[in-house]
């Protein structure tokens, strides 16, 4: 199944910019990019949100590349969730950087899906401002797998065209199973 | 900075924006009178809906986080039999309940107004179906409702404002197994637009209507909130009552608390409260004085007592083919043929048919710990054969079943928290296993294999609160007359399921509606 950057942009109609953290979660109280060596440009969010969707989208899926970067540049556009987001790829090119020597981007797929079961992002549970773990469950896992499973492409894998998140009109409902 | 301070010369003070308060501050500002309402949560922004739909979705986010609830604020206690879990049944703010509501609308059956003569059991309340009738069908109008004729409801005078929702595909399988069984389906009445109404958009199939309705399709009480300060009104959010000040016969202002920590006294001519089933008498009985020393309106000594709820009666299970689930939050068919059945051992229930069986595919897929090719695997043998049943049940009002204050626990402005002390009763815990039995069978006679049943062990509230400010025309018997003042006071109205004698099995809001449309002309009158 191919997706697009038209997928994307459904996924972001669905979704919004991202900013469920922002009222009531203080992400300033969250260690930050500060730990990370130096800060995280956005191109490099993009990308290292591309190798990750490498490894936790299914494999029959093509166009990840050009569907990841523009969910990302509309999530980007949120200046809180954009900070947790930033912080959490710093964080886990950290960890790339320090246990593998080069930058997630540059890693195997293999060794990146190594790298965040390590990591402790397979059995983490989503926290934005909780352990390291914790965020990349959230801004980088659980955020890629929420913009491919709240969209109708990702939904046709499941086998719902309308999945919950996507203002997909109230047709489908009454369709029965296409046989 | 916003400007939390008192109206001069107000007519009317409301407290809570929820459906009830919104729509008598529409209803009394349109007639021209100055009204303040005064609600304890905030205004919430129509942009931010997108993201709350997506906290509804992440599963970091429980449901009280949707709309922002603040767990000091909210404070409560819960010592009943049976645990209540209040601050997921309830959102402060402008627009109320109705925020995270689902949005089901039917009128109350005749007989649900005169349980204790047709029934044998509870109260006969002091106004009947046909009393309440055309208030029904103004808040049909208002609210804007979806529906179709029940061919097991009360008489009506018109269509309903809009089109009932067709039925959903899972609707056509279960009406097979119903045909066999002798069951009729019929549509839902639903507060969610079938078409444009009323400058609001069709429903657009989000599918998250509890706890959010991004499109605005949904009804909320933030329609008649704007439209009442569009005439005039001031709706002042973040406002906490904690007292209403009064002589032996009227309240003279209700004395609220801003953000900043700054007291303010608002004095009107008229108050209506209209908090919920909770707060109302909580607020009453934070208001005790000398002349009233057990709460406020509480010569009946009735204030807070026979706190109802409805419960829940469920079963679900899974066929050996798809069953399209999920596309939409809301259903499309129901049942209400054994309703009128209640007498005193059974309460009357209802049947629903669900769109939103089984786990929705997004949700699942943001927990476990797999993802790629092994996560949609697990998606796909976990999504798409699902079905399920619930109901509604009655349960009768008791006087061990109440909302107290908790002498031991306080809120973080030191007044004591709502202690809720919900208790159930025998004849619902019987109805619920009667409509379970009716559930295994539509779900046999469909070739489901059954995998859970919410019975008499498992049962929850449907967050309806009710009871707790009874109606009566013996002053002894309730704290409200027909008109919903209250007998103490003179210039007090309540609208709110709190006047409910009984609460019947559908959900409560078009009641509450046509109450609160009921109470504005009362007031109009006396004023």
């Amino acid at each position: 199944m191919e997706l697009t950057r038209r997928d994307a942009v459904a996924a972001l109609a669905a979704l919004g910019t991202g900013s469920a953290a922002a009222a009531g979660y203080h992400l300033s109280q969250r260690e930050s990019a500060d730990d990370a060596d130096e800060a995280i440009d956005d191109e490099r969010v993009r990308e290292t949100l591309v190798a990750a969707a490498e490894v936790v989208y299914p494999s029959d899926l093509d166009g990840i590349e050009a569907f990841v970067r523009r969910f990302a540049n509309g999530r980007l556009e949120d200046s809180a969730h954009a900070e947790g987001l930033r912080a959490a790829v710093a964080e886990l090119d950290d960890h790339a950087l320090s246990w593998y020597d080069g930058p997630f981007v540059d890693l195997s797929v293999d060794t990146r899906d190594s790298l965040l079961r390590e990591i402790g992002a397979d059995v983490a549970d989503e926290v934005p401002d909780g352990t390291t773990a914790e965020q990349i469950r959230y801004y980088v896992v659980n955020e890629l797998l929420l913009a491919l499973y709240s969209s109708p492409k990702g939904g046709e894998l499941v086998g719902i065209e309308n999945p919950q998140g996507h203002p997909g009109g109230t047709d489908s409902y009454q369709r029965g199973p296409q046989r | 900075m916003t400007d939390r301070s008192p109206v001069a010369e107000a007519d009317i003070c409301i407290v809570g924006a929820g459906p009830a308060g919104s729509l008598v501050a529409d209803r009394l500002s349109g007639a021209g009178y100055r009204v303040v309402v005064l609600d304890a949560g905030p205004r919430f922004d129509p942009a931010d809906r997108l993201e709350r739909q997506e906290r509804a979705i992440r599963p970091y986010y429980d449901r009280p986080d949707v709309w922002d609830g603040d767990p000091e604020r909210d404070a409560y206690s819960a010592t009943g039999e049976w645990f209540y879990p209040l601050n997921h049944a309830r959102v402060k703010g402008i627009g109320g309940s109705t925020l995270h509501w689902q949005g089901m609308v039917m009128r109350l059956h005749e007989a649900d107004f005169n349980s204790g003569s047709e029934r044998g059991v509870g109260p006969d309340w002091p106004i009947d179906y046909a009393d309440l009738r055309p208030y029904y069908a103004d808040a049909e109008d208002e609210l804007g409702v979806s529906g179709a004729d029940v061919p097991f409801g009360p008489p009506r005078e018109e269509p309903h404002p809009m089109g009932a929702f067709p039925p959903s595909y899972s609707d056509s399988l279960f009406a097979e197994a119903c045909d066999e069984l002798g069951i009729a389906m019929h549509p839902v009445p639903n507060a969610r637009n079938s078409e444009s109404y009323d400058g609001r958009s069709e429903c657009v199939g989000y599918g998250t209507c509890q706890p959010v309705c991004p499109s605005g399709a949904k009804y909320d009480g933030t329609v008649h909130a704007e439209a009442a300060e569009a005439q005039g009104a001031r709706v002042i959010d973040r406002a906490r009552v904690t007292e209403l000040e009064h002589g032996p016969n009227r309240i003279e202002a209700a004395v609220y608390v801003t953000p900043d920590g700054t007291e303010h006294r608002q004095e009107a001519d008229a108050f209506v409260l209209a908090a919920g089933g909770v707060e109302i008498p909580r607020l009453l009985l934070l208001s005790e004085s000398d002349h009233y020393p057990d709460g406020l309106a509480n010569s009946s000594g009735l204030v807070g007592r026979y706190f109802m709820d409805h419960l829940f009666a469920g079963a679900g299970g899974r066929l050996d083919e798809p069953t399209r689930q999920n596309h939409v939050g809301f259903l499309t068919s129901e049942s209400h043929q054994f309703y009128d059945d209640a007498d005193e051992e059974f309460a009357p229930f209802k049947l629903e048919f669900f769109n939103y069986a089984g786990p929705s595919p997004v949700e699942m897929a943001l927990t476990g710990d797999d993802w790629g090719d092994e996560q949609l695997e697990r998606l796909r043998e976990s999504y798409g054969t699902h079905v399920a049943l619930g109901g509604l049940v009655e349960q009768l009002p008791r006087e061990d079943s109440y909302i107290g204050l908790d002498p031991d626990r306080t809120d973080d402005l030191g007044n004591p928290v709502p202690d809720v002390h919900w208790n159930v009763g025998d004849r619902a815990l019987r109805t619920i296993e009667r409509v379970n039995e009716i559930q295994h069978e539509i779900l046999e006679a469909l070739g489901a294999d059954i995998r859970w049943t919410a019975g008499p062990e498992s049962t929850g509230p449907a967050y309806h609160h009710m009871g707790t400010t009874r109606m009566s025309a013996d002053p002894s018997e309730g704290v409200v007359d027909a008109n919903l003042r209250t007998h103490d006071l003179d210039n007090c109205w309540i609208a709110s399921s709190s006047v409910f004698p009984t609460g019947g099995a559908m959900n409560p809001t078009l009641t509450i509606a046509a109450l609160a449309l009921k109470a504005a002309d009362s007031i109009e009158a006396s004023l």
